[in-house]
């Protein structure tokens, strides 16, 4: 019989380590997405799941178990995540001349006819992720939180730890921040 | 170029190819050793470790309350102590017998 979260939880703060893995093994899909949306390198990748693992193994006596363990989890998550980016924010503004043939080739259409520019294109999704890229780690956390994963600025807030005025004034700089990227993609191409 | 549609379009690109939830093979099997490698977390260890980071400015706070006492004992003027008649010990001394004093006289 599979066991639950909590009891696992249990198991493993009385000494049971083993029953953590089934932990890992049921949530490690969830935070390989979520980590691969902040880093590029598969070795990156890793490292941050592996930490965001051994960070909820150490701290598991804090959880209440009040909500569910994968809130808790996505919490610690989001926050290595953001960890992560401020610690590897060198090089961030990187000039948009090494677009790739296909990138450019987007691009160009989208200026052409802007209606005939798909979104499902691969182009299309390297642009973004060189885009997301040059944001400042706050900007980026929050552009993928509100505008790509679709959550509320209260959820946000949960996850973060920021404060709800905190996160609409960080998703307010952070869009102005893209469309000055944006601005400077189409000065370096177009002008 | 219409900065404003680009934006919503690389945005919706973003979230029509969201990320692959992949795992490495055995990630499950290489957490669990990482954290068997690790010292297991020992409750009287770390309140061992807790107490004795606790000593030393309990030591220094028992001496400084020493060397303040033996200061100001030796300022106290002669002249105070002998015209009050008994020092702190023998405060002491009589408040803690007290009871025991009281009891005697029922007796």
């Amino acid at each position: 019989m599979e066991r639950s979260d909590a009891e696992l939880i249990a198991a493993v703060l009385k000494g049971d380590a083993a029953s953590f893995e089934p932990l890992v093994e049921k949530y490690s899909p969830r935070l390989f997405a979520t980590a691969r949306r902040y880093a590029r390198r598969e070795s990156e990748i890793e490292d941050i799941v592996q930490e965001i693992w051994l960070k909820a193994y150490h701290k598991l006596a804090s959880f209440r178990g009040d909500a569910p363990f994968e809130h808790w989890l996505m919490r610690m998550a989001v926050r290595t995540c953001y960890d992560f980016l401020r610690g590897h924010q060198r090089n961030r503004e990187s000039p948009f001349s090494d677009l790739t043939e296909p990138e450019s080739d987007w691009l160009d259409r989208f200026v052409a006819q802007p209606e005939t520019a798909s979104e499902h294109a691969e182009a299309a999704k390297q642009l973004v992720a060189r885009l997301l890229e040059q944001l400042s780690p706050p900007a980026r956390l929050v552009i993928t939180l509100l505008e790509i994963e679709d959550r509320s600025v209260k959820e946000i807030a949960k996850l973060t730890g920021w404060s709800v005025p905190l996160v609409k004034v960080r998703a307010f700089r952070a869009r102005a921040e893209m469309r000055r990227i944006l601005a400077r993609l189409a000065k370096e191409k177009y002008l | 170029m219409n900065l404003e549609q680009l934006q919503t379009i690389l945005l919706a690109a973003a979230k029509a190819n969201p990320p692959g939830d992949r795992v490495p093979y055995a990630f499950g099997k290489r957490i669990l050793a990482r954290l068997k490698d690790q010292p297991a977390l020992d409750l009287s260890a770390l309140w061992a470790r807790a107490l004795w980071r606790a000593a030393a400015p309990c030591v220094a706070l028992t001496l400084l309350l020493g060397v303040w006492s033996f200061v100001g004992d030796s300022s106290n003027s002669a002249d105070a102590a002998m015209s009050s008649g008994e020092d702190f010990s023998q405060h002491f001394e009589q408040t803690l017998l007290a009871a025991v004093d009281e009891s005697e006289d029922v007796w």
